[in-house]
């Protein structure tokens, strides 16, 4: 009980002070809607929403996930106010996980964004909803351990940005989000494959459109894996190299 | 009662040894001092004792949990209270105490009760709600002690509690340190304001270059450095070849210079002022002032570890600034 009421309070403060502030409410209605108008006007008659939808839906996850918590985790440990949480009586992990929970619940909420705005635009009618909802969850919780790993490499809240950048860029073209990957180079498309969004994004084309190339029992244990490994790898870094 | 042991900790910093063997206990219900300069170690251990780094080798024990096997049991029960204010810029004074006391799973009535009463005990309670990046450095250092003892902990760690605040609320908080123990509260503070330590301190323990070099109650630090007298003059010629005169002629006398220039005369008996001003005269050596010291716990301390008290303020604060 005194570990969950640790749990939920630091996911309280970090949503209330991180989270759900203006510029962050904003970036998670703006990114998404930006992405959709920008495929809509390069194309008005080719394109097609419902298909690029779980591309949207993908980054959005992306994008909000390793945005705030690769720096938020940065700032804290340089205002040494992290300090705070490592010295208190709560296990790493389930501290990690206290501090990660608040990016995954945005990350789930900014691919709700584009499904929303999509749906006044065209039919989304026999799509598998939960089956989205699942693969939205381990996109966003992959993200987030990937932002973890991040934060947990650099020391600077700038080399968090500028690392971040360097990794989310090439995702989304190597991805398969809005270029199959079958018509990327091909020795380009090995990479895709060490990619954990290849796999959400192929989740979510399955449950959208019923046309992802990979299986689902593939896709979803390839992002369980990605997530745990990426949260046993930071944790272990965590312990040695912040608690020297 | 023992509540804090250590034995034998080390800490070594890929071959720069930070800690060589430190040894000492602090018992329950006193406020023990861990004086030393920059480097000596003292942030260190304090690190080791919360849980913060790892030690190389030793044994410690808080509240008769091993703090290397149960470090989260440790930090159940003690208080922790940076030399850095670190609470969260973007909350409030009652938010903050609230919040750090969830990490210590106080329900929620609870720890609202508690953060009114330590507001009002620290004189904070008009600015609760206040965020805290609003506060004064001297308002922020005593939240920061505020959230330190939230959640009632046997011991409190106190990492150089009154730098970089003005005196006005150096001199609070050190009343607040003094009540906080008389309510029976153990506090491990390191400080390198002396005479801080002095006026608080039941006990203090000297570390120098990551050893303990001397533990022993203030009052009979005091007692030993006490029996000492020391006469100090200032003079127009403090020079290598009158302190040398000084001392061929008065051999029964331990002669020195201080690091202000002033001639200091030191004697286990009452020293008599009047040969030395003669002698001085006849040297034709112009007395500025002549004084009959007291010796204080800075002067033990320069004494122990042989660096002046004065150095040590000015690179601890460099530090800080």
């Amino acid at each position: 009980m005194k570990k969950m009421i640790a749990y939920f309070n630091i996911l309280k403060k970090d949503m209330k002070t991180y989270y759900l502030k203006p510029p962050n409410i904003s970036w998670g209605l703006v990114f998404p809607f930006a992405w959709t108008l920008m495929f809509y006007l390069r194309s008005e008659t080719a394109v097609d929403i419902r298909q690029i939808l779980p591309g949207v839906m993908s980054l959005s996850v992306l994008f909000g996930t390793t945005s705030m918590l690769a720096v938020t985790i940065t700032f804290e440990r340089k205002s040494r106010s992290f300090e705070r949480l490592l010295l208190s009586p709560i296990s790493l992990d389930l501290l990690m996980l206290a501090k990660t929970t608040g990016a995954i619940i945005f990350g789930v909420l900014n691919a709700m964004i584009p499904a929303v705005m999509a749906s006044f635009i065209v039919d989304l009618d026999n799509i598998n909803w939960a089956g989205v909802f699942a693969g939205v969850v381990l996109i966003a919780v992959t993200s987030t351990f990937l932002g973890l790993f991040i934060s947990v490499s650099v020391s600077e809240v700038f080399e968090a940005q500028t690392f971040s950048n360097f990794i989310r860029f090439p995702m989304m073209f190597l991805c398969g989000l809005f270029i199959p990957i079958s018509s990327l180079p091909a020795f380009l498309r090995p990479v895709s494959y060490v990619l954990p969004l290849t796999y959400g994004a192929d989740i979510l084309k399955t449950m959208i459109n019923g046309n992802g190339i990979i299986s689902l029992w593939t896709s979803f244990l390839m992002l369980v894996l990605f997530s745990s490994g990426l949260f046993v790898f930071s944790t272990h870094n965590i312990k040695r190299k912040w608690i020297y | 009662m023992e509540i804090l042991n250590v034995e034998g900790l080390t800490k070594d910093y890929n071959g720069f040894l930070a800690l060589k063997g430190v040894d000492f206990s602090v018992e329950k219900g006193e406020i023990f001092g861990f004086l030393g300069p920059n480097g000596a170690g003292k942030t260190t251990t304090i690190n080791i004792l919360t849980g913060l780094t790892r030690p190389t080798s030793g044994k410690i024990s808080i509240l008769g949990n091993d703090v290397i096997k149960d470090i989260k049991k440790v930090q159940e029960n003690i208080g922790i209270v940076p030399d850095e204010s670190n609470l969260y810029e973007e909350m409030s004074g009652t938010e903050n105490l609230e919040f750090c006391a969830s990490l210590y799973g106080i329900p929620k009535e609870v720890r609202t009760k508690r953060a009114k009463e330590l507001l009002l005990q620290f004189g904070l309670q008009d600015t609760g709600k206040k965020k805290f990046k609003a506060y004064s450095k001297g308002m922020k250092r005593k939240l920061v002690i505020a959230a330190g003892i939230i959640h009632e902990p046997g011991i409190l760690f106190l990492d150089e509690p009154t730098t970089g605040i003005d005196v006005e609320s150096a001199r609070q908080i050190r009343k607040l340190i003094f009540e906080l123990n008389k309510t029976g509260t153990t506090i491990f503070l390191t400080t390198h304001y002396i005479e801080e330590a002095q006026r608080l301190c039941r006990r203090i323990g000297f570390i120098v270059e990551g050893k303990v070099i001397k533990i022993d109650e203030t009052a009979k630090l005091l007692a030993e450095a006490q029996k000492e007298h020391i006469v100090e003059f200032d003079t127009d010629d403090a020079s290598d070849v009158l302190i040398g005169s000084l001392k061929s002629d008065f051999r029964d006398f331990k002669v020195s210079r201080s690091s202000t220039g002033k001639i200091h005369i030191t004697s286990k008996e009452k020293i008599d002022l009047m040969p030395f001003m003669r002698y001085l005269d006849e040297k034709k050596v112009n007395i500025l002032e002549a004084k009959v010291l007291h010796p204080s716990l800075e002067d033990v301390f320069v004494k122990i570890t042989g660096i002046e008290a004065d150095k040590m303020k000015k690179d601890k604060e460099g530090k800080k600034k």
